[in-house]
């Protein structure tokens, strides 16, 4: 591991994508670092899935470039690579948390199943050693180990919503991507879910792209954030800077319409 | 009553033509879903549509055919196969494996050692191994191409956590040449090991699903398992009570309405080539074992 390489882990450079003539996002540059964690926050229908999208190599973009920096130390741009190896880093390197559990895992298979699928793609052909893991991997999220065999159809939102993070963290990623993690949970579910993700996150050193509507949710988990407004970026820089003493109107307008409890 | 006048075995010549070039295609590949043209048969789907265009582009006038059925020479699917043949292609039939130059099988693989010489067809229903773990047909294509099988192993670590053993009895996936996951046809996982290094050619046809695949004479073939389950082919605790073998794939027979039952040798052939050799069990009245 080349734990001092202070180069960037992901560059982001003129990022854009065009739906025919209707825009997705354009001209998105940013850097992310190893261990760090940036919040995409903006309006629905200002580009922050496509982003997330573009940026997890599932789009590919109009122009611009996603270079990723390999375990080895070597850089390459995500879309110039071949497509096995691009799976290969999606299934490895890299997570993917879907807003909508259902989505990441597969409902009809057992929880264990569902982490050891990563495992058994990367060539782990051990049951014991499988499901050990499993088990570590849902007693770190929280998930009674009893309930390994039992299909995530039997889970409540919120399990759902850990089980598919286990899942993704169970091959030790470097980077992992988060579209709403917390939509569609009630509240205190939603706390004690960031509160779990803040510190994997911590723990493994791992670099997240968050994007959410919810401030709140930014504020808990990143270092960074972005804001985007109708497919551009507005306004970026450390999170608690921005969400205090926003300088955009429209951040502004966003910060303040936060409902009060 | 005129009979109808067909091609020599049913198919005319560019249809056999067309399917000839799948063969070779998937010969070529070993283990590989070579897409073909498949036609309607005067037969059912689930009836070996595949399996009888497959023999009809490879069968010729001097072949002789058998056709088995789950082992058995003489069930209704193994005899109007057998009668379709002789009646288009006017070829010698027989049930004797040995004899055979083209065997066609319904999840069977004979228990006499096949030879170079003799072509194995299997009729397959569903010719892949990934359908039921991801749906979507574009997706199993790219995991074939890119040989991402993990997601075949979930199935196997399923099993174990369900039943505690690897509860998959036939249709046992299997990887053909380092390369290809296959599945075996639904032959009982028993007839795996017979798969590998066989010197005969083996052909799939799936006549509903459009495919056609192949392992050539000599090709390694490995169950796929895990390193603490591995494979193991399985078998009933018993001998067969006609032919008295005790290596080959048995049936269970139910006898009556009490639960009797008793076990008998799947191939019917295999089982009456041992009895006429005088190889078989104690000549008591069929043996019954009466569960309690």
């Amino acid at each position: 591991m080349t734990g001092t390489d202070e180069r960037p882990l992901l560059t982001i450079d003129g990022l854009t994508k065009w739906y025919g003539r209707q825009l997705g996002c354009r001209d998105v540059d940013f850097d992310l670092y190893e261990g760090e964690v940036m919040a995409v926050v903006g309006e629905s229908g200002s580009g922050k899935s496509t982003l997330l999208q573009l940026l997890s190599g599932q789009m590919e973009p109009s122009s611009g470039c996603v270079v990723y920096r390999q375990r080895d130390g070597s850089i390459a741009d995500v879309w110039q690579m071949s497509e096995p190896m691009r799976r290969f880093l999606f299934r490895t390197d890299w997570g993917y948390v879907h807003q909508d559990a259902q989505l990441g895992l597969r409902m009809g298979i057992s929880a264990g199943g569902n982490v050891g699928e990563r495992l058994m793609a990367v060539g782990w052909r051990n049951y014991a050693a499988i499901r050990d893991s499993a088990k570590s991997w849902l007693d770190r999220v929280e998930i009674d180990s009893n309930r390994i065999d039992d299909t995530p159809r039997t889970y409540s939102g919120g399990m759902r919503q850990r089980l598919q993070i286990a899942r993704n963290l169970v091959t030790a990623p470097r980077l992992i991507f988060m579209d709403e993690p917390t939509g569609g949970l009630d509240v205190s579910v939603q706390a004690r879910l960031l509160d779990l993700l803040r510190r994997l996150v911590a723990d493994l050193n791992i670099a997240a792209v968050v994007v959410t509507h919810d401030l709140a949710v930014a504020r808990l988990l990143s270092n960074r954030i972005i804001v985007m407004k109708a497919g551009e970026i507005i306004e970026t820089g450390l999170t608690d800077q921005v969400l205090d003493d926003p300088s955009e109107p429209y951040t502004q307008l966003l910060v303040s319409s936060i409902l009060p409890v | 009553m005129t009979a109808p006048v067909y091609n020599f075995a049913y198919l005319d010549e560019q249809t056999k033509r067309m399917i000839r070039r799948a063969i070779l295609k998937a010969i070529a590949i070993p283990g590989y879903q070579v897409p073909f043209a498949s036609r309607e048969m005067p037969m059912p789907y689930g009836w070996g549509t595949g399996g009888v265009q497959v023999t009809a582009s490879i069968i010729g006038p001097d072949d002789i055919l058998k056709v088995i059925d789950q082992g058995s020479d003489d069930t209704t699917n193994a005899v109007s196969i057998r009668k379709f043949f002789s009646r288009t292609a006017g070829v010698r039939t027989t049930t004797a494996t040995r004899e055979a130059t083209v065997i066609q099988t319904r999840h069977r693989i004979p228990e006499t050692p096949l030879t170079e010489d003799q072509v194995l067809v299997y009729q397959v229903p569903i010719p892949e191994p990934l359908r039921f773990l991801e749906p979507r047909e574009t997706e199993t294509r790219r995991m074939h191409a890119l040989s991402e099988y993990g997601l075949m192993h979930v199935k196997l670590y399923e099993d174990i956590a369900r039943h505690g053993h690897i509860a998959t009895t036939y249709a046992y996936p299997v990887k053909v040449a380092q390369r290809y996951v296959m599945d075996p046809s639904p032959i009982p996982k028993f007839d795996n090991p017979k798969l590998t290094d066989c010197p005969a050619l083996q052909l799939f046809g799936a006549g509903r699903e459009k495919r056609i695949y192949a392992i050539p004479p000599y090709t390694p073939v490995v169950s796929l398992d895990f390193d603490d389950h591995p494979f193991e082919p399985y078998r009933h605790d018993a001998q067969c009570e006609l032919c008295g073998a005790a290596d080959s794939y048995l049936d269970e027979v139910i006898t009556d309405d009490n639960g009797s039952r008793m076990f008998v040798c799947s191939d019917t052939d295999y089982c009456e080539t041992r009895r006429a050799t005088g190889k078989g069990a104690q000549q008591s009245a069929p043996a019954t074992e009466h569960r309690s």
